[in-house]
């Protein structure tokens, strides 16, 4: 479904069509997108175990921000049954995931902070090969 | 003969523990030198000399009431050892040693004659029994088992020699199985026609040569024990034990037993035996005799002139002197006993054994000297002819008459006469040269002069009544009580007569004292005799002929004499030297072949193992190694991805998910754009 969409996108002028046009999922998705490039650029560049963290909840807040996209009721299929909030559902059960695990990751830095007086990750290479 | 041994055997150990004295606390044998230069000193070994001297006794004792042969193999078997103990009793002395086990050794050559012979009889006659023998049979009659002299000479022909059945049917084995075989259902017909049989066979002379093979076979036993030719050598060497021991093993025990045997197996020899017997008794004679000639030492002189007369009794029994001979050998014992003992109280008194040092004794050791002259005339059987004489003139001319009637019956071997006289004048010259170089005349040493004493009483008293017995052992007493008369009533059953089997005949023991026979045989021995002493007394007591110049005259028959006819020698060039030879190949065989093999197949296996280890080490564990290496290298390589920075891992992620999102959409592109 993914590879499909991003066929669709790729054959669309970027910019000149995005920005013409009236707001639609492909614009959540493209933001959705950017979160998640953010995120991923931020946990590859920063030394800070934090902002690796924060890095962290922007990639999956820009995963988030695609679940929500995807439950739009335009994208409803003919028949469909239920409620049609599968999408937000997935993207609450992300949010206490991320808080969960959140918190475990705040307590791990809180240790090698506690072990080796820093929270730079490439000190965090104990477990090299 | 058992009242003979259990006598001489008692005189002999109460000499014995006055010979053996020192043995009683530690010993220091000056014979024995150690290779830190010092002498042996042991502690004494009497209570164990006594132990072998009495098993020797109790040995002897055993081959004398034995009632069958393997009884008395078995006391033979334990003269022998005891001899050995006897013989070898200094045996940190290697001369000691070496004699013991050279009697043991020759001894044993004669006992496999022996072994031989029991075999002959136990296979064809199934008996080792000397008499009958009664046993209860299954149904509770008597039956009498016959013994050997019952087979030989069966009381129905008269005691008379003949092929006992056994001996036929073994011979004529091939006939037997012909006629069982021809009558399989009837056993009870063919052996009775088997039975009928026999009688042809012994007249076709069938079973003759297994009667002669029993016969010779025993009397091998009794060369070696009687140191008869050729198996006398052990007899002289056996000199190294102590002189009580030499006394037993010349008189009473030991060479005794071999005489002994003869005459007890006597009814079942041939006379072809006999004459094997009579012609081995001669040339041991003969031999021993001239080699007692030139002997230097003492007990050496008496151990030549003992096997000389075992070689008249056995040349006396091989004659049909059944009574001559154990006459003879009874008298014997008692002088002989005498004489070493006689010996041994000289030894004990000068120290040395050599008669060159001695000389002029008599007057320090009166009593020995006297009690060794009666000895000496005893065994020149000296007498009054037709009168009264010494023990051995009794039986001594006992033996030449017997000799005489058989050569008289056979002349053809007359030789055999001739050899004991000579023997007699050997015999008087040789006893007389030793008792002239030991008692009379001078010193010759002076150091051992001084020291000569006469023996103590314990050792002095055995050889007055050694001595008494000597001279009296041959005397009837009026009643006829005398041990001729004795040894004729124990005479076995049909031996009295002549008997003829062959060629040969042996002459009736009566015969020989017919006027004729006597009267000659009494007189030569007496003349011999004679001859012998005057000669003796010529050259060593009044210095008529000088010995040394007779040596020097004969240079080469006093050699060879002296050399004692080389007989050690030709043993150790015939026997030993082949035994080693055969030994050396044998190793030989043994170090080359069976080891070589052995090493090669043992190299084989090596040579195996390496191989199967080589394919071990490279293939199996090479093929595990490089497995192991290959991972291990893998695990360094991969290790180098684990860099430990974490931005580096989410750089790979990234890349990764990209990198397969391109390669998803190249490679599925079909079936998206589907």
């Amino acid at each position: 479904m993914s590879g499909g969409l991003l066929g669709q996108v790729a054959a669309v002028p970027l910019f000149a069509s995005l920005l013409t046009e009236p707001v639609s999922v492909a614009h959540y998705l493209v933001v959705g997108a950017i979160l998640f490039a953010a995120g991923i650029v931020c946990m590859a560049v920063k030394r800070n175990a934090l902002g690796v963290l924060m890095g962290i909840e922007l990639v999956l807040n820009g995963a988030n921000v695609n679940f929500v996209a995807f439950a739009s009721p335009y994208l409803q299929g003919e028949g469909a049954r239920g409620l049609g909030i599968d999408g937000q559902v997935i993207a609450l059960f992300v949010i206490l995931l991320a808080a969960a695990e959140a918190a475990v990751a705040l307590a791990i830095t809180l240790n090698f902070y506690n072990n080796h007086a820093t929270v730079d990750i490439d000190r965090a290479d104990d477990l090299k090969g | 003969m058992f009242v003979v041994v259990t006598f001489i055997a008692t005189c002999i150990h109460v000499y014995a523990s006055g010979y053996m004295h020192d043995e009683l606390h530690d010993v220091t044998d000056h014979e024995v030198t150690l290779a830190d230069g010092h002498h042996l000193h042991r502690p004494g070994r009497f209570p164990r000399f006594f132990q072998a001297l009495s098993l020797f006794c109790f040995s002897m004792l055993g081959i004398v009431i034995a009632g069958n042969l393997a009884m008395v193999f078995i006391f033979w078997e334990l003269v022998g050892i005891c001899s050995w103990f006897l013989i070898g009793f200094y045996y940190e002395r290697k001369s000691a040693s070496t004699a013991a086990n050279k009697a043991f050794i020759v001894n044993r050559v004669g006992d496999f004659g022996m072994l031989i012979g029991l075999m002959a009889l136990w296979g064809a006659l199934g008996t080792l029994q000397f008499a009958d023998s009664r046993a209860t049979g299954p149904d509770g009659a008597e039956v009498v088992q016959p013994g050997l002299f019952s087979l030989v000479r069966p009381a129905a022909t008269g005691h008379a020699l003949q092929v006992p059945d056994g001996m036929v049917k073994f011979a004529a084995a091939d006939e037997v199985a012909k006629i069982a075989a021809g009558q399989p259902q009837n056993p009870a017909a063919a052996a009775s026609e088997i039975a009928a049989r026999v009688g042809d066979w012994r007249a076709m002379g069938l079973g003759n040569w297994l009667l002669f093979i029993a016969g010779l076979g025993i009397f091998c036993g009794c060369v070696g024990k009687s140191a008869q030719f050729p198996l006398f050598v052990w007899l002289p060497d056996a000199m190294e034990g102590p002189t009580p021991v030499s006394a037993l093993v010349h008189s009473a025990t030991m060479v005794a037993a071999g005489v002994y045997l003869v005459g007890r197996f006597f009814p079942v020899l041939t006379p072809d035996v006999l004459l094997v017997i009579a012609y081995c008794g001669a040339i041991t004679l003969f031999i021993a005799a001239t080699i007692a000639l030139v002997a230097n030492d003492i007990k050496r002189v008496l151990a030549y002139s003992t096997v000389s007369q075992l070689g008249y009794m056995m040349l006396a029994l091989g004659v049909g002197g059944w009574v001559a001979g154990l006459f003879h050998l009874v008298t014997h014992a008692f002088f002989k006993s005498l004489l070493f003992l006689c010996s041994g109280s000289v030894i004990h008194a000068c120290h040395t054994n050599d008669m060159r040092k001695m000389g002029g004794l008599a007057k320090v050791m009166p009593q020995t000297a006297g009690t060794m002259l009666v000895g000496c005339l005893a065994i020149i059987g000296a007498g009054i002819p037709f009168v009264i004489g010494l023990s051995g003139y009794y039986s001594k001319d006992a033996i030449l008459a017997q000799a005489l009637s058989f050569s008289q019956v056979n002349p053809r071997h007359s030789i055999l006469f001739l050899a004991v006289a000579g023997g007699a004048f050997l015999t008087a010259f040789y006893m007389f040269r030793l008792w002239f170089m030991t008692f009379a005349g001078k010193p010759r040493d002076h150091h051992v002069a001084e020291h000569a004493h006469e023996s103590p009483s314990v050792m002095v008293t055995p050889l007055l009544v050694l001595a008494v017995l000597a001279v009296v052992a041959g005397w009837t007493l009026p009643g006829g009580f005398g041990i001729a008369n004795l040894l004729e009533q124990a005479r076995p059953a049909g031996t009295a007569e002549g008997f003829a089997l062959g060629a040969v005949t042996i002459p009736a023991e009566y015969k020989s004292h017919e006027g004729a026979i006597h009267v000659t045989a009494t007189m030569t021995a007496f003349a011999t005799a004679l001859a012998g002493v005057v000669l003796a007394a010529a050259m060593y007591l009044w210095r008529i002929v000088s010995p040394d110049v007779v040596a020097t005259i004969f240079r080469p028959i006093y050699s060879f004499l002296a050399n004692r006819w080389y007989f050690d020698e030709i043993y150790h060039a015939l026997f030993v030297l082949p035994a080693h030879g055969i030994a050396r190949l044998a190793s030989g065989i043994d170090t080359g072949l069976i080891d070589g093999l052995i090493n090669g197949l043992a190299w084989a296996a090596r040579q195996l193992a390496g191989i199967d280890a080589w394919i071990d080490r490279t293939i199996v564990d090479g093929l595990v190694n490089t497995t192991a290496n290959a991972t291990w290298n893998a695990g360094l390589e991969l290790k180098k991805l684990q860099t430990g920075r974490l931005r580096q891992y989410v750089m790979f992620i990234v890349a990764g998910t990209v990198a397969l999102f391109v390669l998803a959409s190249m490679l599925f592109k079909s079936s998206l754009a589907g």
